[in-house]
This record gives C-alpha cells, structure tokens and sequence, in this order.
C-alpha cells in the first residue's frame, strides 16, 4: 500500500498489521528514550489546508519519534479562487523532495487527487478531508478499544460500537463505519434523522434515533462533535433539545455495562453532546485516544515509509511472536 | 458560389442518393445526377442529416476568451455537424442587453462556421431579481427568441411567472435551469448512495424535479411557452410527460452526458466528471433515454461548457461544472439511442435539428433536406470509430469527459447554406 486515503481501502490483514505495529510503538512511549531511527533522513510534509492543531501536533509527533524531518506547511484558506492551487502546492512539495504528504483539507476528495492526479509521487496521508474521510482517527479509535475491549488477545468482533452526533458532517463517523465493520465489530449510527447521510441503509451498518434504547447493549459509545455552524441550520431545533435527545449525561451513562467505554474523537462541546461529568468519568478513555493518536500514526507514517523491516528489532521487543514480518 | 455533388448519399440512412448544392439551396436530389463544374464529394455509405441545431452552447465570449471564444467554439460545432447554434447568456458582461447579444450575432457572423443565435438573459445580471430587456433583445438584430439565466434558475415564482407572460408578445420562451437553490447550496453530486459515503454534498433530484413542476404550472395558467434544459432524473421525465399529456407547450431538452454517464464517476474525484445539473444514476439514464425516444424530451442539446484546465486541475469541491459536448453529441447520441435501436436517424434529424430549430424559432435551419430548401447538411460516417483525444479538439478548452475512450461515428462534412464549413472531417 503507498497510500492511506480510505479506511475502507484496508483490508482486515492491513488494519491489524498496523494495531500491531502501533501496539509495539505504544510500548516505546513507557520508555526513556521515545525516539526510534527508522525514518531519519526522510521527510514527512505536514499540509494543513484547515485549522486542527490536534492533529497537526499528533502526527508531528509521530514523525519526530521515528526520526523523520517534519515540515509543517499551513496552507489555510488557500484554494483555487485566493491563492495557490493544490496542484502547484504538490509540485513544491514534490520538489522539496518530500516522501509523505500528511494532508488535512476542507474538499472531501483532495488526498484522493493529491494521490492520484499525477502531480506527486509522495506516500499521500490523508489527515481528514470535508465531511469524508479521517482513516487514522479510525485507526487510534479501534486500537483504543481493541485494549480495553479485546485485552483477552482476541478482536473487535461482534463487540456493539455506538456512534453517535452529526453523522453526516463527520469524517469520523464515516472512517469508523468502514473500519469496524472491517474488523469485524456490529456498529449502530445514532443520529437524528436530518444528520444521517442519504443513503446510509447500504453502509451496513445499523441505525436509530433513539440513543436510549442503544445504550444498554453497546460495548463503547463514541460521541460526535455537532459543529457551531450547525446549530442554525434547522437540523435540529435547538441545542437543549438536541442535548436533551442525543447528549451523554450521567443519567443515560448509569445504562451501560460495566465495561463500556466512552470516546471522543474531539474537541468536545462539554454540556452540549456530551456532560462534563462523563467526559472526566472512569469509563471516558477520551484522553487516552490521543496517546494512542501517536503511536497509530507512528505506525502508519513506518508501514507506508519505513518498508518491511520492523520498527523494532527483535531483541528489543518483548513481544516477538506479534511482530510484524 | 462553388456547386457541390454529394454523391450516394444516404438521406436520413435511406437508400443512396446524389444530392446537389447550388447557390446555398439544394437544387436537386436523385440517382445518377451529374452538374457541370460541381465539386463532387464521395459521400458513398455516408449518412445525410439536416445541419444539426444546439439549443444549448456556452461560447464563454465576451468575458472567458481564455475557455472558448465565438471562433473556436462555433468551429468545434462545424467539426460535430452543427449549422447553428444558440449561445447562453451566462458570459462576462451577461448577454441581458441587446447590445451584447448583437455583439455575439455578429461575432458568430464573422466566424462564418456555424450561425450564432444569442441567448437572452431572463433577468438582470442572471441576478434573479429584475427582468431584464427582453423586449429590446427580442427587437435587436440578434432577433432573440430565447430567455435563460441557464448556470442559475429563475427562483422566483413571481419573476418566472412574469418572464413567461413577457415573452409572449413576441413568442419568446423561457428556457429553465431547474434547480431550487436552497435545495442545493454548495451541492456537488447527485445525491444518492455515493455521496452520502463520499462525503460531497448531494444534488437531490427534487430540487430539479419541484421547479419542473412549478413551471409546468406556471407556464399552463399564464398560456405560455417553456423550454426546460438539461433534463436529468427520472422524475423530471415523469413530470414533463405528464404536462404534455395536459396539451401544455412545454418542451425539453437532455444532453448527451446524461445519456451515457453515472454518477458513479464521481468515486474518482476527478472533476473531470463535475456537471450541473450531476451525473445521475443509471436508472435516471435508462429513464432519459426512454424519454427521449417516446418524444417526452424533445430534443438533445450539449451544454456545451469549456473550461481552462486550471478549473479542472483540482480538487472536486473547487472545481468549475461543466463538460465539452459539441465535438462528440452526435457520436453519444449513436451509440446510446441508435445503435441501441431506441431510435432511427430520421429521429435523430428531428431531435438533433428540426425541433430544436422550432423551439428556438430559427427558420432557415431544422429544415429537411429536399429540393428548394436551405442546403444545411451533415455527411456523417457511423460505421466509423474514433478514440477521442483532449487535445486534437477545436475548443480552446479540454475539459471533454469522454478521453480515451472509443466512440462510433465521425461527422465528414458539414454544409452551411451550401458553403462546406468542414470537409473530410478537418475545417474547410
């Protein structure tokens, strides 16, 4: 694979090789010296064509630990009407001799035409493009529920995973959807019905507009983000009463099971789609998916650049038999 | 003026035949004729079509001369056997006075490839909010029969419904570009099954189908004239057969690319495949091609929209809407209604000339080729195929989704009033 465009273009073996790999590469972050050699001397664009210092900081970090040169180029508000082109954006990028494209952009489709245009020859990673896709959020999302809810050695299958907010806007959702089934989880959207994408009855996936009755039976619960712009918009009345029907407050959150968790993709609006005492509850592993953020994209950015050799040596692992070839 | 013999050819696929040209007429069709100082030109096995009419071309001149210019782009409609063509007001400054629109007439006059037939604005600007000088464009020597803002629709109930009452001190008529504009703020697909997972705002085919309607009902109350272009769902053919059953005078056009193409394309983001109204899904094709076939749509126009390559060379979302049609319509047309059996070529002069000839008023065109009449003619070759090329294109643009790919049929010659405008399928 030379990409990373779409959670659905990975196969069940490629979504596990990197759970794997970034298992190995959670385990270095327990350790003095956080810094493996398997990138030095390559470099890793970081092209942000929309605000998201999270993400940015995350795969900035991931890059730094594998001993990448990260370039961080923030090209926000940039389109063909106020200034560069994408295209002429590649073209120097390709000339700086850059071996990944970390890219985040407001056009659903950009990474696709980065990829495939014909206007560069880097590794393409697509760091979340318009309401479509973010395939590493995806990924740190399933490694953050494969260790708490899959700690036995086994998998993510027939484990019961919620999604819940404003599926139609969310890139989130959308990764989610295709990773899980992949992995072979049973996922339930729960959304009202003006913020489920047409045509969502041939995702596979299941529906509700009833977070109530979905609750009880989920295994994790991931909480979308209803984005301002939104609010306005008459998809849906008003936000008490969008709080009142889909938010997760302590109420709804004593209908789990015992080992439920919690997650975010974030930033949260705390009182909105979710409480603040849940958010900062035991069963809340939101902190947690951004450490996980690292190692998953640490993993992605060595698998897609660093080849067949393993990130780390046999003898440096404790885990030997799960190491990838 | 030269004389042309156009020996055994086949008038509307009918048995061979001789047809001669003089003095911008046919002056004579028959078996073994023969005509002292007559260019003869082989046209054995070839197809003879009226000169084809596009109710439908964006020339982009004034304004865009960077995308296409009257010159270039009445010359790609030479090259796909067109003899007129109507240009659409969408340019820069908008064609809503009759001074511009007496500048395209003329331009087009200079050119000298094909006839240039102006398009008026409906309202000031495309703005939607005033009408323009509808009356002014109709007195004007561009002699304007046809009203759109096409690229926009006439939103507003009242200003349509005034529109249609307007035009009908001069038999004018409003040709629609149905699309609700609150339906479809920032849409950029049709929407279905592949935007929802794409992730690119959809096109519902409602907000084509609710102006359709509205119109269709507009246009009976005040006993008016209503052209809807680019017809493109299913639902839009339901609704336009059904007006017509009414006895209404609404026509309706389809554009080749609704013919052939899904929305399925749009999974590559190339925006190559990015046009307004959307490729829709194959059932709203076979639904269009029926329509078209039964006569619920009456004619095919291109849409013709150039582009600089910059507004194709990038991402989706940015990209400009709009794909190149005059070069390979008849050949799309072919394959998808001809060789298909939907339709024979007699239909295709009806839906490629003499109709479209009729709703746009034009009386030298969409005549049929007989003795007396105006010697508009194609010579068309549909045993033939060819591999489109982008770049071998007369448009100054290249925005053309059918690259590549191999299509039937290849337009020889084209006749303008007897004078060729192409001949072995190069520019004459």
């Amino acid at each position: 694979m030379k990409h990373l465009l779409s959670a659905g273009d990975l196969t069940r073996d490629d979504a596990e090789l990197i759970l794997a790999t970034a298992g190995e590469m959670r385990a270095l972050a327990d350790r003095p010296i956080k810094k493996l050699p398997a990138l030095r001397g390559r470099t890793v664009v970081n092209l942000f064509f929309e605000d998201s210092t999270r993400t940015r900081m995350s795969f900035e970090a991931a890059a730094k630990r594998l001993s990448a040169d990260v370039i961080n180029f923030s090209a926000k508000g940039s389109s063909v009407s106020k200034g560069e082109s994408l295209k002429d954006t590649a073209l120097t990028l390709e000339a700086m001799g850059a071996d990944a494209v970390v890219v985040r952009h407001w056009a659903s489709g950009a990474p696709h035409s980065l990829a495939n245009a014909g206007w560069s020859r880097s590794t393409v990673i697509n760091a979340g493009d318009g309401t479509h896709e973010h395939p590493t959020q995806a990924l740190l999302d399933a490694f953050t529920m494969t260790r708490h809810l899959a700690s036995d050695g086994g998998g993510l299958d027939g484990r019961r995973i919620a999604i819940v907010g404003d599926v139609l806007h969310s890139r989130v959702a959308r990764s989610n959807a295709l990773l899980l089934q992949t992995l072979g989880a049973e996922v339930t959207l729960v959304s009202p019905p003006t913020l489920l994408p047409y045509g969502v009855g041939t995702w596979g996936v299941e529906t509700s507009y009833d977070l109530d009755s979905v609750l009880p039976k989920a295994d994790a619960v991931m909480m979308l983000r209803v984005q301002r712009e939104r609010m306005n918009d008459s998809y849906f009345p008003s936000v008490r009463e969008y709080s009142r029907r889909y938010g997760l407050n302590a109420r709804r959150m004593a209908t789990l099971q015992d080992h439920t968790i919690v997650m975010h993709p974030g930033p949260m609006i705390r009182g909105m789609e979710i409480t603040a005492d849940v958010a900062d509850s035991d069963r809340s592993v939101i902190v947690e998916q951004v450490t996980n953020g690292v190692a998953v994209r640490m993993a992605v950015l060595y698998l897609l650049l660093g080849g067949s050799e393993p990130a780390i040596g046999a003898d440096e692992t404790p885990t030997t038999e799960e190491t990838p070839a | 003026m030269t004389s042309y013999l156009l020996s055994g050819a086949r008038i509307l696929g009918a048995e061979p035949t001789d047809i001669l040209i003089a003095d911008g007429v046919v002056s004579a069709i028959g078996t073994g004729l023969t005509a002292d100082g007559a260019e003869v030109v082989d046209a054995t096995g070839l197809i003879a079509l009226p000169g084809l009419v596009d109710l439908h071309t964006h020339l982009r001149e004034p304004g865009r001369e960077d995308a296409e210019t009257v010159e270039s782009g009445t010359q790609a409609a030479a090259l796909g056997g067109f003899t007129a063509v109507h240009a659409m007001a969408n340019t820069d400054p908008v064609a809503d006075t009759a001074g511009v629109v007496e500048q395209v007439h003329r331009l087009g006059r200079e050119a000298g490839h094909c006839d240039v037939y102006p398009v008026g604005a409906v309202t000031v600007g495309l703005a939607g909010e005033q009408l323009a000088e509808l009356g002014a464009m109709a007195d004007s020597a561009a002699r304007v029969r046809v009203f759109s803002d096409d690229g926009k629709c006439v939103a507003d109930p009242v200003l349509m419904r005034r529109a249609l009452e307007y035009v009908k001190a001069f038999d004018g008529v409003i040709a629609q570009h149905a699309q609700e504009p609150r339906l479809t703020e920032d849409a950029q697909m049709n929407e279905g099954e592949l935007s929802g997972r794409l992730g690119l705002r959809g096109w519902p085919a409602v907000a084509e189908e609710a102006i359709i309607a509205r119109d269709c009902l507009l246009t009976a109350h005040v006993g008016s004239r209503l052209h809807v272009c680019h017809v493109s769902t299913a639902g839009s053919v339901e609704i336009v057969r059904w007006a017509k059953s009414k006895g209404w005078n609404v026509t309706a056009e389809v554009c080749p690319h609704h013919l052939l193409l899904t929305d399925e394309l749009a999974a590559t983001y190339d925006p190559i495949y990015k046009v307004n109204p959307p490729l829709r899904s194959a059932a709203d094709v076979e639904a269009v091609r029926a329509g078209l076939a039964d006569g619920t749509l009456d004619i095919v126009a291109t849409d013709h929209a150039p582009h600089p390559h910059e507004d194709k060379d990038c991402e989706w979302q940015a990209a400009a809407f709009g794909m190149l049609g005059l070069e390979t319509a008849l050949s799309i047309v072919q394959q998808t209604m001809v060789d298909s059996g939907l339709i024979d070529w007699e239909g295709v002069a009806e839906r490629l000339s003499y109709a479209p000839a009729r709703i746009g008023r034009v009386g030298d065109h969409g005549r049929p080729i007989a003795v007396g009449e105006p010697a508009n003619i194609v010579l068309y070759d549909a045993d033939a195929t060819r591999v489109i090329e982008a770049g071998a294109m007369a448009s100054l643009s290249r925005n053309t989704p059918y690259a590549g790919r191999e299509l039937p049929g290849r337009v020889v010659a084209t006749f303008l009033r007897g004078r060729p405008t192409v001949l072995d399928g190069k520019l004459a």
